[in-house]
């Protein structure tokens, strides 16, 4: 009891668009990511996570000004990752409107920074992100740059650390569920969530609503983040701004198949209310949707 | 809107959503960390995430306490989000034992969640909650929800919170809210004379979080 469950749509973004592929590749552009954002928030997301999977920080169209442009409009929380390499990355992230960061590569080349950021912006700022990919004998590696580098690090072993370093959270990251819609790998939930003291977000796989049903009943997950069941559902509802030739992109995607057969044809697609009412209705712990969060346009007649 | 609206920045943390927040209700906010900017303001955004230590040593270090205090005793409102609402109190036990502001008689103490049974409550404590009236015990008068920055929400809505510690003031009556996490029932909204506080994050708490700074910033 009092303790609910967050739903955060996930967007990866590179240059300026909102991107998907499957196992982080295979990217395809969806939009604008301050549109998706929008829609999210009105539409009764708890948090936000933006990654940016070029990690250009400091490039032409960076991460900054679509943080900014996106904060400017949107009043539930949001994360940033991608490219975070120091104190200073973190304050300029703030600065743009971001409350926490999540950092993956540059805390596996140098744990400490996680102590740094966090004695700088507290725990509460800081994601330790982990991309988790199966070994053969059982166990789970980190790897970073989405799903290309490997460190050799044990996720658990590493999560423990990060931990006592000082984050706040954990996103975990199944590169082997990524984008194919077939669930949530439920024991690598379960054995994160069961092993950290704090909170632990889950992402990869969800395809269906029931997917994020067993990621909370069956692997306790604290929050469940997921893109394409959310992203598909506006662009084919025609909610964002069509600059792109989506219909095309969508087609490619449902004829691709990644080598191991995972294709975009298993995922549903459905909004974050209509999700929300699907977990309400399980009698899961879940902020509902109140008409009170549809947003109010900015410089209407309820300004002071 | 005639208020001289300020939001401290004293090196904990993150102010700017703040500022946006104010911003897209129309208030011009000037975020400053100068005793003299303390000094001539009419209303105070005291925000702050981090630690307690921390939040007290970045006022000290700009000189900010003794003005804060002086600001506090002349009537003028004073809003702490987070950190900036505990640091309103006498003392803290957050890693030893540290003064606060002493604004408000009372602790902060760690956020203990845990219950008998299966289920875990995490810290710190993230994601959005309930805040629900402390009803008065003097049934005919007016409570800190009717009178205070809560009075145009309804009672038991979600806000959003991100934190390891709470207050726990002497006088029962300035905790005007409450939030249950796990085993754990704690102040999630004080007020005392002139001093307000949430402990979760107004700006962060959809439309329900702007009203709070929209009524903090009209009252007079």
């Amino acid at each position: 009891m009092c303790k609910n469950i967050r739903i955060i749509p996930r967007l990866d973004i590179k240059g300026e668009n909102l991107v998907k592929g499957i196992h982080l590749e295979g990217l395809r552009v969806l939009g604008k990511p301050e549109d998706f954002a929008y829609e999210y928030c009105a539409g009764g997301a708890d948090e936000l996570l933006y990654i940016d999977i070029v990690a250009s920080l400091y490039g032409r169209n960076n991460l900054i000004d679509i943080v900014r442009r996106t904060a400017a409009n949107i009043f539930i929380p949001l994360t940033v990752g991608g490219g975070i390499r120091s104190v200073d990355d973190i304050r300029m992230m703030l600065r743009a409107g971001a409350d926490k960061v999540a950092i993956n590569t540059a805390v596996v080349k140098r744990p400490e920074f996680i102590s740094e950021a966090a004695n700088a912006f507290g725990s509460q700022c800081i994601v330790l992100s982990i991309e988790a990919k199966r070994t053969g004998d059982g166990t789970y590696e980190a790897y970073t740059d989405n799903g290309r580098e490997r460190t050799g690090l044990d996720i658990f072993k590493w999560a423990l650390r990060g931990a006592e370093l000082g984050a706040g959270e954990i996103l975990i990251t199944s590169i082997d569920n990524e984008g194919t819609g077939k669930g949530f790998d439920i024991d690598l939930i379960r054995k994160m969530s069961a092993i950290v003291d704090i909170p632990v977000i889950s992402c990869g796989g969800a395809g269906k609503m029931g997917d994020f049903e067993d990621a909370v009943v069956s692997g306790s997950a604290d929050a469940i983040s997921a893109a394409s069941v959310f992203h598909y559902h506006l662009v084919k509802t025609q909610s964002v701004p069509q600059k792109f030739n989506l219909k095309s992109n969508l087609d490619h995607l449902a004829k691709s198949l990644s080598s191991d057969g995972a294709s975009f044809g298993a995922i549903e697609t459905f909004s974050v209310k209509g999700l929300k009412s699907y977990l309400v209705g399980k009698g899961l712990p879940i902020r509902p949707v109140m008409s009170a969060h549809i947003l109010i346009e900015p410089n209407a007649e309820n300004i002071l | 809107m005639t208020h001289r609206i300020v939001i401290v920045d004293y090196g904990a943390g993150n102010l700017y959503s703040i500022e946006r927040a104010l911003d897209f209700i129309g208030v011009q906010a000037e975020v400053v960390s100068t005793p003299e900017k303390i000094a001539g303001a009419e209303r105070i955004i005291l925000p702050g995430v981090g630690a307690f230590k921390n939040g007290m040593r970045g006022l000290s270090e700009r000189g900010l306490v003794g003005p804060l205090q002086e600001y506090v005793r002349s009537g003028r409102p004073l809003l702490g989000i987070c950190l900036g609402m505990q640091l309103l109190m006498s003392e803290s036990e957050e890693f030893g034992r540290y003064d606060g502001l002493n604004m408000v008689k009372g602790k902060v103490v760690r956020l203990d969640p845990a219950l008998p049974g299966k289920e875990r409550f995490k810290v710190p404590h993230v994601g959005w909650s309930r805040v629900i009236r402390r009803e008065s015990s003097c049934a005919e008068m007016p409570d800190g929800w009717t009178e205070g920055v809560l009075k145009s929400l309804p009672n038991g809505f979600f806000a959003y919170f991100a934190h390891s510690f709470v207050v726990v003031p002497e006088d029962g009556s300035a905790c005007i809210a409450q939030t249950k996490y796990g085993g754990a029932t704690f102040c999630s909204c004080l007020q005392q004379n002139n001093l307000y506080g949430c402990q979760f994050h107004p700006e962060r708490s959809g439309i329900e979080g702007l009203e709070i700074y929209r009524d903090f910033v009209r009252r007079n």
